[in-house]
Formats: structure tokens, sequence, C-alpha cells
């Protein structure tokens, strides 16, 4: 680039305004260099809606400088909108300056996200004449925690939880270098002024700092013990991955019998020693976001039992400086799951952890920067070639790109497990990071303070709010104690329109919505949908035919329930006597008596039109999974079974047209008979297993084709059953259609508040108070 | 029982059941109303009974209809004293039943120390009344010296719960659903006044009282947390529930916390007085299985967390209606 032409005599001052994610990833001293290179004066500051920019010189060279904006922006910006104004020149500039940032107006929504070290500071780490050699808090504005420690907006030092760090001399100088990868690096630190490690026995007390700290762990951890560790966003659960006895006292003391835990490798050549990875999940694992991701394995040498049963592993990578140099030193895998209680949200506060992981961890590497806003890892994997979400926290929130616009002013309280919440502001919408389950108090706790601060942050104070139709959802409670408007949006829509939002899609679309359960229109348990949703409201076109759950919530831990509610359903008294299947079994004989009566006189024996549910009744009649310790459990089992090389053999669902008005049905009938024709005959639990999965795939392309929308959409918790997605999504387009689901979003009920929001908004648009819509439904 | 206005068969109906059975001078006088000496302050209230089926293990809609105001006062820091009865009978109902009904509201009252005084008798068509619907109402005298409510509970005050729970919505579902359970589990419901009023006369700090009906000891806990501003924690361990009560939960899908009682209650007392009030507690039958079982404590309004057993916790909410599973 030349030197500005200085016999330009007009000289022009324009005001530019950038947005996107602008802040904390270089973008200001990347501005610096090429206003400087251009010749132009003036200056570039962070504002809370992103960067502003004025600058001064010939139109040629400012529109260079716009040009350069657009196309050459750091790695990690993203771009989405310019917008240059000509300003009145009053004063001369002398030279282009960094300001200081502004603090008024609306805040923009896209905010930097905590990312795992870039390569930079990957090299200063292993560098021995580094002054940051081993240092595990090195950072620079390409990398580092950023979301997670900042207090308010702007993203300045000074609101973020390093304003408790002075900076030393030399960090402060490359602070204020623009020519320096850390020029306004806002959580840059140093071994003389930074964060220090610490090593503490399970009383909590310091037994030792820095690189003894991180020795001890090393030890600690090489003898099969607990390690604590405070990472990015939350503390982390640490055991040797090979050493199954480790991981069961882990287990055991976690109180989480068989839920899967995830495994961190050293390097990505470490995983590839076990399991060779596509270049999609190669880009996912490395990516700076570093999620936990799902890989699908048959064995890996491994302890075996860090996901039982299961055909998935989630693996991931080292998400901070202090896991490189722990991982690097320990030379094997360890597995790192969210440091709680199971059913407890993440510790993040050194006090509160050591509280609350004392009882599970035998030792804790912590250190004295403040986690401000906690964040689990982020769950991801890959689906049909594309990135797909399942849990979003770290690396990601809260930023959130959809091509919809909701009207402002709403808020979205999402649902009562994996619950998020969802704002939409002048800028877009907000969703929360995953919060986790609402059973309890610091579940709870966490949700209001959430939204609290989300609002705070954002600025805006919702008065309409969204919420799930289920009156006992806490999150349906606290809605209502929230703002003046509020719109209950039934779960399954809230599914189906999460991922309309997320694609942004106008066109009226066949929603399948298959879950475990959600509140229905009719007051009975729904999860077996399939839902036009169009713009002017939504049509239940058809579902699974209800049967009754014996038991209620026990039912949603107990696999056998299903099956005993189906057997009721298709045999009546009948099944008492059939020992041979294992749900029967499972119960004594008294018990099945008064199973039958209660389901015949429906006490506490709810109607359900689940899929998920019928998914724990097969997994049950395969004899896999009577009661399930978490969610999703049979249904995962189940799909662990399937033979995908096997014979396409599959269950047939009968598919029957209403006589009026009402939805079609969907019986399950035919299906069960033949599972249990199969169970009969000593068929195989991957044949049983390959045949339902395959029967529901077909019959989803049935009900697409009888109800001739072009646009498909998949959604709710069943999806997460990555054969069923896949081949569902398959499936159709081989049939023509255009399929969508949630990639950005989790498809479970982490993704209801966007839908909520998405659904409440968009219908109320023209300012209308109430959310009624048209509908019909039996 | 034939349907008809209020015509001489309801007054010979009244003559030959009522006036003999509930027995007392108010009745005999045979006036629009009962005449009634008061002075200071009552309590006032009213229920109805629609209780399904109208007999059930343990007991009928007639107890029901007595011990459910007179516990009702008792709840007030009151003296139950005086009581109406007002019937709704489908034309039909056997007199032998409605006979074995009026029996059993006598002796109840009798047992607590109540008169019923008035009563009112309407013959609905066949079909309409299910049997026979009862409305009570009570007025007590306050014996309470500081006033017995929620808003009264502060942080710190302890929970005493005066016996095992769950009995009486086991026994009617049972017998409303023809469930064959195995041992038979016959209601709770009695009238608690005596106990109540003996903490009152012994001067224990009752900062409130709550007996556990419909919704149970969770709803009990709830609304009074929420009216008081606190949070409440329980120890579940402590909750006595008998074994083929809890056994029935379980394999139901019901929680004991939620399932109704008819002659339970939860006292909410200063802390230095537990162990004087559970002693006084311990010395009437109907609560002799008295026990402390938790504490409000600042937190969440309304929040009632349990303690269990394996060390975890869980939070306790206050559900509509139905238990409605909200797994998703
Ligand atoms: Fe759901
Ligand atoms: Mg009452
Ligand atoms: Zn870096
Ligand atoms: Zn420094």
């Amino acid at each position: 680039m030349t030197q500005a032409n200085t016999a330009e005599p007009f000289l022009n001052r324009w005001r530019i305004s950038v947005r996107g994610v602008v802040q904390g990833v270089g973008f200001r001293p990347f501005v610096y260099r090429q206003a400087t290179e251009l010749g132009l004066s003036g200056w570039v500051g962070n504002s809370p809606e992103g960067v502003e920019i004025e600058a001064e010189g010939a139109p040629l060279l400012l529109e260079r400088l716009i040009s350069a904006l657009r196309h050459q922006a750091p790695a990690n910006a993203r771009v989405d909108d310019i917008r240059a104004v000509p300003v009145v020149r009053s004063g001369a500039f002398r030279a282009f300056s960094i300001r200081e940032s502004q603090t008024r107006g609306e805040t923009a929504v896209q905010l930097p996200a905590d990312w795992a070290p870039c390569p930079h500071c990957l090299q200063e780490l292993k560098d021995p004449d580094n002054r940051r050699y081993r240092y595990p808090f090195i950072n620079c504005t390409d990398c580092g925690p950023r979301f997670s420690l900042m207090e308010a907006l702007p993203y300045d030092r000074a609101n973020t939880a390093m304003r408790h760090f002075q900076m030393c001399r030399r960090c402060l100088a490359e602070y204020q270098d623009p020519a320096s990868r850390r020029f306004h690096a806002e959580a840059t630190a140093c071994p003389d002024c930074g964060p220090r490690l610490s090593f503490c026995g399970p009383d909590g007390d310091v037994v030792t700092q820095d690189e003894a700290a991180l020795a001890e762990a090393v030890e600690a951890l090489s003898a099969g013990k607990i390690l604590a560790l405070k990472g990015l966003g939350g503390y982390q659960l640490l055991v040797d991955a090979r050493n199954a006895r480790a991981v069961q006292t882990l287990r055991v003391r976690k109180q989480r019998p068989d839920k899967p835990l995830a495994v961190m490798f050293g390097s990505l050549e470490a995983l590839q020693r076990i399991r060779r990875v596509s270049s999609a999940e190669r880009q996912l694992l490395t990516g700076q976001e570093r999620p936990i991701v799902l890989l699908r394995m048959r064995s890996h040498g491994l302890a075996d039992n860090l996901a039982p049963r299961l055909s998935e592993l989630g693996v991931m990578l080292p998400s901070t400086p202090l896991h490189e140099l722990l991982l690097g030193e320990l030379g094997f895998p360890v597995v790192a799951t969210s440091g709680n209680r199971n059913g407890e949200p993440i510790a993040y506060d050194n006090e509160d952890a050591r509280a609350r992981l004392g009882d599970i961890a035998d030792g804790f590497l912590i250190h004295d920067r403040p986690i401000v806003r906690p964040l689990d890892d982020s769950v991801a994997r890959v689906t049909a070639g594309h990135l797909q979400l399942l849990r979003r926290a770290r690396g990601y929130s809260p930023n959130l790109a959809l091509p919809f616009r909701a009207s402002p002013g709403w808020g979205a309280a999402g649902g009562h497990l994996k619950t998020t919440v969802a704002l939409s502001t002048d800028s877009g919408v907000v969703l929360s990071p995953h919060l986790g389950d609402m059973d309890s108090a610091l579940g709870r706790d966490g949700f209001d303070r959430t939204v609290d601060s989300l609002q705070t942050l954002f600025a805006t104070r919702p008065q309409c709010w969204a919420h799930d139709r289920h009156p006992d959802y806490f999150t349906t409670g606290r809605a209502l104690a929230f703002g003046s408007t509020h719109c209950a949006v039934q779960h399954h829509v809230a599914h189906v329109a999460a991922v309309i939002a997320e694609h942004g899609l106008n066109e009226p679309v066949l929603g399948v919505a298959w879950d475990g359960s959600g509140f229905g229109d009719d007051d009975t348990l729904w999860g077996g949908e399939f839902l036009r949703l169009d713009s002017r409201g939504y049509q239940r076109l058809a579902h699974m035919r209800p049967f009754r759950l014996p038991g209620g919530e026990a039912a949603m831990r107990e696999p056998r329930r299903s099956a005993i509610g189906l057997l009721h359903a298709l045999k009546g008294e009948g099944l008492i006597e059939w020992e041979s299947l294992p749900p029967v079994s499972d119960f004594a004989r008294a018990e099945r008596r008064l199973l039958v009566q209660a389901l015949k006189a429906g006490v506490n024996a709810p109607q359900t039109s689940s899929v998920g549910r019928l998914f724990d009744a097969v997994a049950a009649l395969a004899g896999i999974c009577q009661k399930a310790s978490y969610e999703g459990q049979a249904a995962a089992e189940l799909e662990a079974s399937i033979d995908r090389e096997g014979t396409p053999q599959r269950y047939r669902f009968g598919l029957s047209a209403p006589d009026t008005d009402c939805p079609w049905q969907v019986d399950w009938e035919p299906a069960i008979e033949g599972v249990l024709a199969d169970i009969a005959r000593g068929a195989s639990v991957s044949d049983i297993a390959t045949a339902f999965h395959a029967g529901l795939v077909d019959l989803i392309i049935r009900v697409a084709k009888q109800f001739q929308l072009s646009h498909i959409v998949l959604g709710g918790g069943c999806f997460q059953n990555s054969y069923l997605l896949d081949s569902a999504i398959r499936n159709l387009q081989d049939e023509g259609f255009r399929v969508f689901w949630s990639c950005q979003v989790p498809i479970n009920d982490g993704g209801l508040a966007l839908g909520q929001l998405a659904w409440a908004a968009r219908l109320n648009q023209k300012g209308e108070a109430t959310c009624a819509w048209p509908y019909r439904d039996a | 029982m034939a349907h008809g206005g209020g015509g001489r068969a309801t007054a010979r109906l009244l003559d030959s059941l009522f006036r003999p059975a509930f027995d007392n001078p108010w009745l005999e006088r045979q006036h629009d109303g009962a005449v009634l000496d008061m002075a200071g302050a009552m309590a006032f209230t009213t229920d109805s009974y629609v209780v399904r089926p109208l007999f059930f293990p343990g007991s009928d809609i007639g107890a029901m209809a007595v011990h459910g105001t007179v516990n009702d006062l008792a709840m007030c820091g009151a003296e139950p004293q005086y009581l109406s009865a007002g019937f709704i009978l489908e034309e039909g109902l056997p007199l032998t039943t409605l006979r074995q009904v009026i029996d059993s509201m006598a002796s109840a009252a009798r047992k607590a120390g109540v008169r019923i005084v008035t009563g009112d008798l309407k013959v609905v068509e066949r079909g309409k009344a299910d049997g026979l619907y009862i409305n009570t109402a009570g007025v007590g005298r306050i014996v309470a010296a500081d006033p017995v409510e929620p808003g009264q509970v502060r942080s710190g005050d302890r929970v005493l719960l005066s016996g095992d729970i769950g009995r009486h919505g086991i026994a009617v579902m049972a017998a409303r659903e023809k469930l064959d359970l195995e041992s038979a589990i016959e209601s709770d419901c009695a009238s608690i006044a005596s106990p109540v009023l003996a903490l009152l006369h012994e001067g224990i700090a009752v900062r409130c009282l709550r007996d556990l009906t419909r919704g149970g000891l969770a709803s009990g806990l709830v609304e009074v947390a929420e009216t008081a501003g606190l949070a409440a924690r329980i120890q579940e361990a402590d909750i006595p529930v008998r074994e083929d009560v809890s056994a029935v939960c379980e394999l139901l899908g019901l929680d004991p916390l939620h399932v109704a009682n008819e002659g339970r209650f939860m006292a909410v007392v200063a802390p230095e007085d537990v162990d004087r009030a559970l002693a006084i507690l311990r010395c009437h039958r109907v609560s002799k299985a008295a026990v402390e079982i938790g504490r409000f404590q600042e937190g969440r309004a309304g929040q009632v967390t349990a303690e269990s057993l394996i060390g975890g916790t869980r939070i306790v909410d206050r559900l509509s209606g139905e238990q409605l599973p909200r797994i998703c």
C-alpha cells in the first residue's frame, strides 16, 4: 500500500461503524495498521455496538480502508455490516490513534467468546526463551478468556475480571503497542503480574504453587486420583481415562452411574492413534471453540466404563494453556467432566467449588482469575457433514448469527431441562449458554442470575415473555413473574420454530417434533408430533397413537414402565402373565397387578404420544434397559445396538386418515407386534434395534409424502440419535424434500428458548398483546 | 329418599335423623338458626366435602366433614366450638347410608368437642349430586395470644410434623379406583384440635399451623414459605411414611409429600421451643409420632429443598393438579 497522496486538495472525513464480531479479536490494531499505511488520520474505538472509526483522507483512500475492513479483517473477526457516513470536519487530526472505549449507545449482540490458545501463544508457551514460557494463563487478542470474565460492556480490561491484576511494565507496553499481538488484549498477563496456579488438597488449603502445583496435579492424576481443575468457564473433574477403577470412583462420588464421560486428549495425534478423524471432525476438534466432539467408535482401548454400552465417545483437545501443559506432562488422556454433582450446574467460584466438589475431588488445581460467567463445555458432532451443537456454551456463547429478525423486547424462558434463555434486542437475538436442569436450587439460582446479567449486559428489559405451556416448569413460573405480556408456546411448536428461526425459513414446513414429552394443547403429553407451521399458525397434522404411562414421571426414569403401558394397550390384563418379557418380569407379580389396575383406572397414568417413550418401551422389551440413570439412556443404548451393515428389515407403523377434522394417527401397534414376534423367535437385540430405527425413518418419509410440504423440519430430543437423524435426512433428501434441523442451537430442549421467542415475537410483530393464532386439533 | 322441596319429608328426616344424632339444646329449639353466646376474637371457616367413595378404609365423608372444619379452625389457633352442616342428597340415596354418615358425624363431633348447632338438607334429582355432598362451617374461639399465620414465620423457625403422611390420600384413591393393595391402608382422618390447643395453652411460640390436606406436606410447606418470603429445608429421612404407603407411592409414581392427609398438620415453632413442643404433641394420640423435619431459612421465597438420605437434595414443588411429568 502506498502513502497517501498529499497533493489531494479535498480531504473527506468519514464516520465508519463496523458491526459483527469485532471486539477482542485484534480489530482496532488492524484498523490502526490499515489506516496508518494508507496515511489516513483519525481514530478507532470500541463502542457497545461494535467498532467506530473516524477517518480523514482522500475519498479513494477511505474507500480502500473500507475494502480492507471488509476483506482483510483478522481471522477471528466477523464483519457483518459496515456503514460509512461523511461528517463535518472540526479541527484537524494529527495522526491516527486508538481511542478509549465509549460507553453509551445500544449493545451489539456479537461479543468475543472464550477460545482455546492460538498457535502463536502455543509457540510462546513452549519456547524456553519466551518470558511466558510455560505460563498457564498466556493469551492474546486472538485467544483466551473473554465472555467468561466480562463484567460489563464495552469489553475493556476495567470491565473484566482482569481488573484485579495490575499489568506489569512489560505487559503494559505490549498492551499499548499497536504493532503487538497483545495490543488491547484485555486478558493479557505474564508470570510477573498475572494469575497464579495453586494446588490445594481436598480441604481447600493451598499446598503448592506454579510449576510445583502443576507437578502435584500430574502426580495425583498419574496415581489414579480425581482432580478438580479450574478451566475456562468453570471447574472440571479429571481422572485417568485408562484407569477403570479410578473412573468408577469418580462415577460413585459424582452419583453418575452410567452417563457417558468426555475424554480430553493431549493432541490430535494422540486421539488419532485411537480413531482416524474425518476432516470435518478435525476442524471441529481443533477449532478455537474447542467443544467436546462426539465420535462414533467401536473400541478405544481406554477404560471400559467411559460410555457404557454406547457407540459414541465424547472427546476434546486442550481448551486452555493450562490443559496444554497438564496433558503434555501426563502423556495419557483424561476424563474431563463438568465439576458438579449430577444434576447441578457447573461450579466456577473457588469457594463454592471447594464446598461442592470437596467430597468428589482428591485435589484442586486452581487459580486466582475469577470466572464471571460460568460456561459448560460445549458438545458438538458432525451431522451430514455439518457442525451440530448439542450443547451450546463455551467457545460459542453468547454469539448467535440468525437470518431472522424478532421484534425486540421479548424474552423466552426455555424448558425445564437443558435450559437456555433467549432475549431479543435491537440488534438481534441473544441465547444464553446451557444452564442445565431446573430441578436443583443451584440450577434455579443460575437461571435467575443469567436472566439478570444478560439483561444488564445487553441493556434490555423485556416486557414480553414467552414460555412453555407446562404449568409446572420452573421457567414457566419465572416467565410469568417477569414482564407484563406472556405467551405460552407449545413445546413441540417451539422445537420446530427453533429450526425455522435458525434457517430463516419463510415457507410452510412439516415439522417432525419427536422427544420425551412436552405438554400438549389437549393437556396430554405430546412427543410424537407432525406439525404444520406457516406464517399464520400451526396445525397438528398427525401424531403417534397415545398410550398410558404408568407412574407418570416415574416412567421417565424407568423404561420398563413405557413397555408396560404399551403392553397394556395391546393385551390388557394379559400382560401380567407374560413373564418371558424382561419389563414384565422386572416387576413382582403383585406390582404388575397393581400397575394394571392403575392403568385401567388412569391413576397417575397420563396419556402420551411420545416417540421417546416408544424408544424406552422397545429398549425395555429388547432387554437392554429397564431403569435409566440419565435422560435418553435407553434410546442411546438401543441406537448403539444397531447393526449398520445389517439387512434392512424394518417394522411397519400404521398411518390412518382421520374421520373428520382430527389429525392423522400413527399406530405403533404393528411395529410393537413385530418386536414381540422377533423376541418370540429369538431375534438379536441388534436386529430389533435396526428394524425399529428403520421403521421410524420409513414412517417419516411416508408422512412427508402424505402431506406434500416441500420443507421438512426435524426437531426434538429424539433427533440427538445420530442414526435416526442421519438416515431421516438422507432418505428425505433422496425423495426430493428440503430438510432442516438444528445446527447452531441444540436440537433438544436447549433450543426451546429460541423457538419460543421466534414464534411469540414473530406472531406479535404487529404489536398485538395477545398470542392467539389459528390451529385446529381434535 | 324422595326428591322434594322443603316439604314434610325433609322435616321428618331432620326430626328422625339429625336431631337425635347431634343431640344438643340448639337443635332442640327448632329455630331458624342457632343463637350463640360468643365473646372476643373468633375464627370462622367453611368447606364442602365431595369425596368419593362415601366410605373408605379408616373413615367416611361424614367424619371428614367434621374433622376438616374442626381442623381448619384449630389451624387458626382457635378452639373449635360450633358447626353447621348442610347436606345435598341425591334422590334414591339409601336411608341407611345417610344414617351411617350422620352417626359418624355425630361421633366425630362428640370426640372433637364441637356441637353441630344448625343445618340444612336438600334433595336433588337422581344423577345430580353423586350420592351425597356435605358442607360444614364452623366457628371457634381464638386461644392463641399472638397471631398464628404464615406471615409470623421467621428464618430459623422449625417445622414439626404431627405424624406419618400419605395414608388418607392412598386409602381414598385405592377405594375409589378399586386397587388391590397388599395391606389395608387406612385414612388418618382425625381431629387435631387437642394437641394444637395444648401447644397454645402451654405457651409454645407457635408461628403458624397448617393441616396437610390437598397437595399434602409439599403444598403446605411451599405456601407457608411463599407467604413468609422464606425458603424451607427438610430432611426426607425424618419424615415418617409407613412402608406400605411408600411402596404403593413408589409403584404408582406418587410422591408421598404430595399426597393428601386428613389428620396431619405441621406446626412451625420457635427453635427454642422444639423439644417442649414435641413432648406436648407426643402426649396426644393423634400426634404421638410427632417429629421435627426441618426449618425455614433465608432464600428464594417458597423454595422447599429436601435433603435425601444419600446426601443429595431435591426441590419440592407445589404441582398443579395431577403430577404431570416435566422431564422431556
Ligand atoms: Fe422436548
Ligand atoms: Mg379445609
Ligand atoms: Zn493467542
Ligand atoms: Zn506482566
